[in-house]
């Protein structure tokens, strides 16, 4: 594959691979940000996609799977993807040293996005550690299409905490929470999100984070009446739907548990509708409160985001 | 070596129409190309079509098929190790009803060579599934998974006896109206005796080899990476054992038709391959990480025996000089 490469079938919608070069580094607490310069994936990208990036850490041989954190298809006239680098792993590590102009190996986008609201919505947008990273992008989006967006961010420290100027200035209001209380209210995003919920009068709850967080706002949502949408976590070999590594338990409309992949079906789910028990939470649940079937699933009418209810 | 010279390290490769005869035999299975995909690692075959024309792949396995639709295993379902994986999906499938009536019409509409993988509990459940792949238009093969445990007989997985493997091929390809591939486990302690039985009980061909057992362990947590504890190693840690096992049993079996399987990347990876026995060569892992790689090998295959002054694919398969014969 030679630089600035795209290849794969370019004449349809869905995932392409691009060679793109790195333009920008920054380096944010334990975060590395990279922004690769690919018009065109940036013009296939929404929040809550995802890509594959090739490493070539020694001894690794999977691509690591990474959220787009933002997408401008007409940025610097080039177009570009920003993508953010836990500190975790040798993957990790080796994208962390990538430098300025390099080029990467991406696959993308993967997945289901958020779906976004279908009538004018309060929207909640939680993050917690870097998985607030794509929570930028989408209220980046949802703003200029007239939404409110109230913020929360939490981490375990100042430290990991993913502080972004940009989602300040577009966001309606902006809690963060600290586990120790190094910054901001000290607790976890679930402590914040009440208050929120009470005072914006929030119609949907999108989350993004660790699996135990997205687990206990689920059940919070359900607890407030609020739907929630979840971008999961799990371990990845492929990303591309061929694998079946990445599934999750998620109840049909019948009741029934099926294993839904999350690179296909997902990330991006109806936080209700997911088995967090089966997925190993069963504390998390139970320490929010939660009902041996919670989550209830949400009402019929209630989400925003349910296109079946607008049409 | 930088970012940029991601996956384009290899020798550049003129595209393709090199004029080299890329077709193959596995007895009377005819593949326009040596490039197939491992089972389990192209899904129905559907999801890759955003990537490659599926038509054009030498043939596809599709994922392990059984008589029941299967949940499989709780998560964590895999372990990256070094240069390789650790998996255990627990053959999650549609069965092979919703099989036929949704995802086979799609592979026949596209054009694919469509080899079934067959899975089961029992040899009733493989004869089971088998008995619904009789007369049915657009399946090429059948391939056995032997890798799976036999309840009947406490568990033990076929592939590692050389009877229970022979009772459960014989009973397949007594059924079966295509070509019976039977995959094999280099976890036998004797493939060769494996191979030797299944071949003798009515397999047309051998795939070798499927993932090798093994398990990785959270050195800080203690716990088991994998949720069922085990799961199978994949990716170019296990080729020199793969590559191993296709030697071995080509030479033990030289008229029967082998595809190689077992951490295959490159062209370089294939060519290994063939040299060792095989006659095709899937790409299993190899895919997760390139979803080009069917249509990249096969086109670098064609480019690299040209270049080498091969006109025939099948001039290399089982040429392999060993010792002292140079």
């Amino acid at each position: 594959m030679k630089r600035g490469t795209v290849s794969g079938r370019t004449d349809r919608d869905g995932p392409i691979r691009v060679v793109a070069e790195v333009v920008t580094r920054r380096r944010t607490g334990p975060y590395t940000t990279l922004v690769i310069a690919t018009q065109e994936l940036a013009a296939r990208s929404s929040p809550g996609h995802f890509v594959e990036v090739a490493v070539e850490a020694p001894g690794t041989l999977l691509r690591r799977p990474l959220s787009i954190a933002r997408a401008d298809a007409a940025a610097s006239g080039v177009g570009i993807v920003e993508l953010v680098i836990g500190p975790d792993g040798p993957g990790s590590a080796w994208l962390a040293e990538v430098q300025t102009g390099s080029h990467l190996d991406v696959i993308g986008p993967l997945g289901k996005p958020f779906p976004l609201p279908q009538r004018p919505a309060r929207c909640l947008l939680v993050g917690g550690g870097y998985g607030a990273a794509p929570l930028h992008y989408l209220a980046e989006v949802l703003v200029p299409l007239g939404h409110r967006v109230d913020l929360i961010v939490g981490a375990s420290s100042e430290s990991t905490l993913l502080h972004s100027i940009e989602a300040k200035r577009v966001a309606h209001s902006l809690q963060t929470t600290t586990e120790d209380g190094s910054a901001g209210m000290r607790g976890r995003v679930t402590d914040a999100i009440p208050d929120v919920v009470a005072r914006h009068g929030s119609d949907v709850i999108y989350a993004c984070g660790p699996n135990a967080m997205l687990a206990a706002v689920s059940v919070l949502g359900g607890q407030l009446g609020v739907p929630v949408r979840v971008s999961l976590e799990e371990r990845m070999a492929c990303g591309l739907g061929v694998c079946f590594t990445c599934a999750i338990p998620v109840r049909d409309r019948d009741g029934e548990v099926q294993m839904r992949r999350s690179c296909i079906d997902g990330p991006v789910m109806d936080g209700s509708r997911v088995d967090w028990r089966l997925m190993g939470l069963g504390h998390v649940v139970d320490a929010m409160g939660g009902g041996a079937d919670d989550p209830d699933p949400t009402e019929a009418g209630a989400d925003p985001t349910d296109r079946a209810v607008v049409a | 070596m930088s970012a940029a010279d991601l996956q384009g390290a290899r020798e550049e490769v003129p595209a393709v129409d090199s004029g080299v005869d890329l077709g193959v035999a596995l007895g009377a299975l005819r593949l326009e190309n040596p490039i197939a995909t491992a089972s389990g690692c192209f899904a129905s075959g559907r999801e890759m079509d955003r990537f490659v024309d599926v038509g054009s792949i030498g043939a596809v396995v599709v994922k392990s098929l059984t008589r029941l639709p299967r949940k499989g295993l709780p998560t964590p379902r895999m372990v990256e190790t070094p240069s390789g994986m650790l998996n255990a999906i627990g053959l999650q499938n549609p069965g092979i009803d919703a099989w036929l009536e949704d995802d086979l019409p799609w592979l026949v509409e596209h054009g694919a060579t469509t080899v079934v993988s067959v899975a089961g509990d029992t040899v009733e459940d493989f004869v089971h599934v088998v008995r619904r792949l009789r007369g049915i238009a657009g399946i090429a093969a059948i391939e056995v998974n032997l890798s799976c445990p036999n309840v009947e007989h406490r568990g033990l997985v076929f592939a590692l006896d050389p009877e229970a493997s022979a009772e459960l091929v014989r009973a397949v390809a007594r059924v079966a109206d295509v070509p019976v591939l039977a995959k094999l486990s280099a976890d036998a302690s004797d493939v060769v005796a494996v191979a030797a039985a299944a071949v003798k009980a009515g397999a047309d061909g051998l795939t070798l080899i499927n993932t090798i057992l093994g398990m990785a362990i959270d050195p800080v947590s203690g716990r088991a990476e994998l949720a069922n504890t085990y799961g199978g190693l994949s990716g170019p840690a296990i080729r020199p054992v793969a590559v191993r096992v296709v030697h071995q049993v080509h030479a033990a079996l030289p008229d029967v038709p082998i595809v190689g399987c077992g951490g295959v990347r490159s062209v370089e990876d294939v060519v290994q391959f063939l040299r060792a026995g095989a006659s095709a060569v899937a790409v299993g892992t190899g895919g997760f990480v390139d979803p080009f790689a069917t249509e990249t090998l096969r086109d670098g295959l064609a480019a690299w025996l040209s270049a080498h002054g091969f006109s025939s694919v099948r001039d290399i398969i089982g040429d392999v000089r060993t010792g002292h014969d140079a």
